[in-house]
């Protein structure tokens, strides 16, 4: 099995919580998001997804319920709750800030 | 916040999170494998590929539960499977628990009798600064205070805050059925407050009751207020009748002060239970031969706060040496400079005599437990190797190493709970089987119990061994690789294992044989003792105490007659055949010493000795069969008006006079004298059969200065010496009824309890080295047979390439002997460096006695062979054709 890049530490909570401000989606809408669009560079392992998605429902970042899909399926939705957009917004500004650390330690050293 | 409340109902709702998670988790699969179809795969293929691309399906959820759970949900589905794993293997468990409850039980118990003599602080307040006084005189020997040198001490000390000196005291109560005779101790008035401990109802004394012929007050115990007196609230002030040795002036009626709370242990005598002022006489110091210059009492202190026992040491040698150079007392060496009066910890004096002993048996049990634990590992090694597969498939399954090792050492933390919890039942029958078995003297017995201390103790243990046992086997076990393991046969694949599991077996062995080189050296040394020759002949020899008591008895006529009219009547009673009295019992633990003075002739200077002074009827040596060599014994003739005659020892008799005559020399004894002496007899051993000390001089007990009334009846039988009590007690009764009889023991008995201590520290070894060789011997017996089944194949080829079952046997003895001499080997320098710290409790045995030390190599050698019999011989039955068609 080739090697996909891994995800940096911490970011699949961001990116979670991103996919999920535009609708409300499944698990595997939201893996299927991420795969899409990064272009196919991430992939978001179910191993690590699910366990995500517990934490961020222990957090009230987001809540989950059960609804019908478009094909009649019964699926979990995870729709963002206003703590977790409250927290989107605090993780993107310390993750523009660490990768604009790292760009100028990159670019100056 | 939130989050924890959303746990707790997740908990409670866990099989819907759990369903949610399942059907979540099923639809992203069903989604993966149509979005695969979608792409033109075939529809199986789809669906692995699906089940590829999501993994382990049971390892994603336990990852999802591990985020809502709490760690108390997989912690106790540790222990279900750990509890299912030990129920599966039920003969396996039942060994180790066994065995783990022996060790931890074993030790937990020695621990409860060990913690309150050597660990513990006594129980009174800033107990560190309560000191013993002790003086060490010129020879070496330790002695007891004076009253004349604690009333110096009392005067002038700076350094203590309080002082005071104590000794025993008997007194009866008369009156009802039988009298009682009752312990307590005489003391000075501040005793109870350098023990900082004051009485519960009414007061403590006053210094102004401690006085030559002051006011009988007395303080009781808890425990005979209740016995005796019910609890009577309204004791405080009444009078009880209490009748005394002689030598206290006085009427019989006591006032009682004080009653002690009931928490009140008593460390420098924990039989005494009333007390009485000592009320010694301050003008007797005055006087160079006065009682108060008697070395009889015991000397304690409590220090102020930041003082050391070395300073105060150095302030009481100072004080004691000026007194001894202003007085010039005989009781002291003429030089002052010669005595020390040293301070150390009431604790270590009190425990000084048992340290030795328990310092041993500690060791012992600390063996025990080490094997124990050994034995247990190596089973679990064992247990490991037969379970490879499952961990195998475990982690193919994908469990992760660190959780591996969680389960694993849940597992013989369950082993080690269980066997703890079983141990605290074996350590309430070992508390129980100690306190019988203790020796007589052991201080603070009644503290020994299982108690907070104990269970902290036994807890502490469990947990720690359980670790200790299981680390090795669980990281083993969860390192595995599971690839390898699963393609290999589980037999063939625990080849590594065997070499850890054998060094195991050799420390067994090696532990094993320290144990029992201890007991061996024990056993000979009793021995040893026994048969040490005690000078005279106990065997059907009756003995017990007459405490003459009341006013009748200050008469020094009548106490001769009472005691003359006993030895009449018990000599004519049916079975006896001889009778006599002695103030001094061998080996009963009574010292009475004296200093013989010889004064000087031509050739010699004049010379003191310490003796041991035995005032005696006529008749008493005979009884004891105390064999004569020169000169004659004592007889009805030496009496109050007859010259004083003395007996003396062949040992004395040496020492004095070398090779030349005795008869007709004469010494005083104590200031009284002259004594002429008209017979030399063999030497006894007073105080305790390893010592050497024999000096003695026996005198009529007319010849004495009082009367004594305090005599112990030796009665030599026809038969069996005990059946003779009732009768004798009778006798005693019919002629006074008021006269306490105590320590009522044949002679053969007080031979064996004065070496209780010994004995206590032998039982204890023999049953620890019981268990360790029985532990080592089934560790051999299971590495060897573990070894046959891995090389059940190796044999097969063996024997069917021509080895014969002679060549198998040999082969698997071989390696069980090897073992067995490797650990003998370790165990040897082991027993060499241990038996090092037994020293103090040999006799007559070197610590290196090879004797001994062959001995214990030939039982070792013994049982290895029978533990590696049964595998051998399985081995040798094994038949070529099946295990060849096996593999």
């Amino acid at each position: 099995m080739a090697k996909k890049p891994e995800l940096l530490p911490g970011t699949l909570d961001l990116m979670i919580l991103k996919t999920l401000t535009r609708a409300p989606l499944h698990g595997y809408g939201i893996a299927l998001a991420i795969k899409q669009l990064s272009d196919d560079v991430l992939t978001v392992e179910e191993g690590s997804l699910y366990p995500a998605l517990q934490r961020l429902l222990l957090q009230g970042w987001v809540k989950a319920e059960w609804k019908m899909t478009e094909t009649n399926r019964r699926a979990r939705y995870y729709t963002l709750t206003v703590a977790g957009r409250k927290q989107l917004g605090i993780e993107l500004t310390q993750f523009e800030q660490m990768i604009a650390a790292i760009g100028r330690v990159l670019q100056n050293a | 916040m939130s989050g924890l409340l959303q746990k707790i109902g997740l908990l409670i709702r866990r099989r819907n999170f759990d369903d949610d998670l399942a059907e979540e988790m099923s639809f992203h699969h069903e989604q993966v494998e149509k979005q695969l179809r979608g792409d033109g795969t075939a529809p199986e293929a789809a669906h692995y590929a699906a089940m590829r691309q999501l993994g382990n399906a049971t390892l994603l959820k336990e990852r999802s539960q591990e985020i809502v759970a709490f760690r108390f949900e997989t912690v106790a589905q540790d222990f279900r499977y750990a509890l299912r794993q030990l129920r599966s293997n039920i003969g396996f468990s039942g060994i180790a628990i066994a065995v783990l409850a022996l060790g931890i039980g074993a030790s937990t118990a020695i621990f409860s009798a060990v913690n309150p003599i050597l660990f513990e602080s006594l129980p009174y307040p800033h107990a560190g600064r309560i000191m013993s006084i002790i003086e060490a005189h010129p020879n070496g020997a330790r002695g007891e205070g004076t009253f004349a040198m604690y009333h110096e001490f009392a005067g002038r000390s700076r350094l203590f805050a309080a002082l005071a000196v104590l000794k025993g005291w008997q007194p009866a109560t008369i009156g009802g059925d039988q009298p009682e005779q009752l312990q307590g101790q005489r003391v000075s008035a501040d005793y109870f407050r350098v023990l900082g401990v004051e009485p519960k109802m009414g007061r403590d004394f006053q210094q102004s009751e401690d006085r030559f012929h002051g006011p009988n007050v007395v303080i009781l115990s808890d425990n005979l207020w209740r016995r005796r007196f019910g609890g009577d609230h309204a004791i405080i002030g009444r009078q009880i009748r209490l009748e005394e040795p002689r030598g206290f002036a006085g009427d019989d009626l006591y006032t009682v002060v004080g009653v002690m709370p009931s928490d009140f242990e008593n460390v420098l005598d924990s039989e005494a239970e009333l007390w009485a002022p000592l009320q010694y006489n301050v003008q007797g110091i005055a006087d160079p031969g006065s009682r108060e210059w008697g070395h009889h009492l015991r000397t304690v202190g409590r220090l102020r706060p930041g003082v050391t026992a070395q300073q105060a040491t150095q302030e009481l040698t100072a004080i004691g040496r000026e007194l001894i150079q202003a007085q010039r007392p005989e009781t002291y060496d003429s030089n002052p400079q010669s005595t020390e009066f040293t301070a150390t910890s009431l604790q270590s004096e009190i425990t000084r005599g048992v340290r030795p002993a328990l310092l041993a048996v500690i060791g012992a049990v600390m063996l025990v437990l080490l094997i124990a634990c050994v034995n247990v590992t190596n089973l679990l090694l064992a247990r490991g190797a037969q379970r490879r597969g499952e961990f195998a498939m475990r982690a193919a399954l994908g469990a992760q190493p660190a959780r591996m090792l969680r389960q694993l050492l849940t597992e013989s933390l369950l082993l080690g709970m269980i066997g703890g919890a079983l141990g605290l039942l074996v350590a309430e029958f070992g508390v129980r089987a100690l306190l019988a078995l203790s020796p007589p003297g052991l201080p603070r017995v009644g503290a020994i119990r299982i108690d907070t201390p104990v269970f902290l103790f036994a807890a502490t243990a469990t947990m720690l061994v359980s670790l200790i046992v299981g680390i090795m086997p669980a990281i083993r076990a969860s390192r595995g690789d599971p690839n390898q393991s699963l393609q290999q046969n589980a037999r063939t694949a625990a080849g590594g294992h065997q070499m850890t599991r054998r060094s195991l077996v050799v420390s067994e062995v090696a532990l094993a044989l320290v144990l029992l080189v201890s007991a061996g050296l024990l056993l000979h040394s009793l021995q040893r003792l026994f048969a040490v020759d005690v000078g005279f002949d106990g065997s059907n020899v009756l003995t017990m105490q007459l405490q003459g008591a009341g006013a009748s008895f200050n008469d020094d006529a009548f106490t001769d007659q009472f005691f003359q009219k006993v030895l009449d009547s018990v000599r004519r009673l049916p079975g006896v055949t001889a009778a006599g009295f002695t103030r001094q019992l061998p080996l009963s633990g009574d010292l009475d010493q004296y200093g013989a003075h010889f004064a000087a002739t031509p050739t010699q200077p004049a010379d003191t000795y310490p003796i041991f002074r035995y005032a005696v009827t006529p008749g008493y040596i005979e009884t004891m069969r105390i064999p004569l060599l020169r000169g004659r014994l004592l007889t009805e003739h030496d009496d109050q008006k007859a010259p004083f005659v003395a007996v003396i020892s062949e040992s004395l008799a040496k020492a004095r006079f070398h090779d030349a005559d005795p008869i007709g020399q004469q010494l005083e004894i104590g200031l009284t004298g002259p004594y002429t002496i008209v017979g030399v007899v063999g030497n006894v051993k007073q105080a305790s059969l390893s010592l050497s000390e024999s000096d003695a001089v026996y005198i009529p007990n007319t010849q004495w200065k009082w009367a004594e009334n305090v005599m112990s009846l030796v009665v030599r039988a026809r038969g069996n010496a005990a059946d003779l009590t009732p009768a004798i007690r009778n006798a005693v009764w019919d002629i006074d009824k008021d006269v306490p009889i105590v320590r009522v023991a044949t002679m053969d008995h007080l031979l064996a309890a004065s070496e209780a201590q010994r004995r206590f520290a032998l039982i204890i070894f023999e049953v620890f080295a019981l268990v360790g060789l029985v532990l080592a011997g089934t560790g051999l017996y299971g590495v060897l047979s573990g070894s046959v089944t891995e090389r059940t194949r190796e044999i097969g080829v063996r024997s069917a390439l021509g080895a014969t079952r002679g060549d198998i046997l040999a082969l698997i003895l071989r390696q069980g002997v090897t073992l067995t001499m490797i650990g003998v080997a370790i165990g040897l320098l082991g027993a060499a460096a241990a038996s090092r710290a037994l020293i103090s409790l040999l006799f007559g045995v070197s610590r290196l006695d090879p004797v001994t030390y062959i001995g214990v190599i030939v039982v070792l050698g013994i049982v290895s062979i029978l533990a590696c019999s049964i595998p051998a011989w399985r081995a040798a039955r094994v038949d070529p054709a099946i295990t060849l068609r096996a593999e």
